[in-house]
């Protein structure tokens, strides 16, 4: 799925990185600890969070995720957005709380990535 | 991709981490990604490390006043290794416990100390060492080999 479609099925409003749109999202992970980031975002997923500081962005970016949402209508600084659009890490805002927004996207189509973070089944 | 780097010089990387410099982990672990992404290595090798080095310079920034990580690149392997000046670990095997964590709220609030940063390490490294002194301060050490038994593939 593309991450415009993604948009559309959340009402989500693109905070930046508007040219990334057409992103293929291969999996979702939701989370707000920064840990579990790093474990299971892998490339091309798609990263869900309440989590509105710089270190989502960083850990986005070194995580190749295909962007990031912000659950709740959350919305981090100008400062955090600015940062986000210079590193291509496409961030958006939904207003669905964190349980319907996984729930809309997983009766989408989309899954979590069930294998083993590390590749070590 | 490779598996060894027969034609390239050695690398050495050193970040200074500053106490709460939390900004500098993730950009310690974003720099050396894209130096390794240079040198072609395997994203599942660039994925581990990067992981390793976050977590570790992580531990610095919340755990200890100030530290130093360093960040070596062999034909065959990666060495990561911190030193820091701190309050060190009193009980290894406790702090190696998911969920256990002594980070301050402060840490927690943004996301970090949920007590998976040594688990994680250790899962992500081919091999792991801590030398530590209570109210002095810890050193890490960890690698990460191109070809790996632990990690094939």
């Amino acid at each position: 799925m593309k991450l415009k479609e993604v948009q559309q099925i959340l009402d989500a409003e693109v905070l930046c990185g508007e040219d990334c749109l057409e992103r293929e999202v291969t999996t979702c992970f939701a989370c707000d600890l920064i840990s579990e980031m790093l474990l299971y975002v892998k490339p091309q997923s798609l990263l869900i969070t309440s989590l509105i500081n710089a270190h989502v962005i960083h850990t986005a970016q070194v995580m190749d995720a295909s962007g990031v949402i912000f659950v709740g209508g959350k919305k981090p600084d100008e400062g955090v957005i600015r940062n986000s659009a210079m590193n291509n890490v496409p961030l958006l805002t939904t207003p669905h709380p964190i349980f319907e927004c996984c729930g809309l996207l997983f009766t989408n189509g989309i899954e979590g990535d069930k294998k083993n973070p590390l590749g070590r089944d | 991709m490779v598996d060894s780097l027969q034609y390239t010089p050695q690398i050495t990387l050193e970040f200074p981490i500053g106490e709460k410099d939390f900004f500098m982990a993730g950009e310690s672990a974003s720099r050396v990604k894209k130096t390794l992404q240079q040198l072609g290595l395997k994203q599942d090798i660039i994925r581990r490390v990067a992981i390793i080095i976050y977590e570790a310079a992580m531990n610095v920034a919340i755990h200890a006043s100030h530290g130093l990580l360093t960040v070596h690149i062999d034909p065959e392997s990666i060495s990561i290794q911190t030193d820091d000046k701190g309050v060190g670990i009193p009980d290894i095997e406790l702090a190696m416990r998911e969920g256990y964590s002594t980070a301050p709220y402060e840490a927690q609030e943004m996301g970090f100390g949920a007590g998976m940063g040594l688990p994680n390490m250790k899962q992500c490294s081919d091999e792991l060492s801590l030398d530590t002194k209570v109210g002095k301060g810890t050193t890490l050490k960890a690698k990460v080999y191109f070809i790996s038994k632990e990690h094939p593939g």
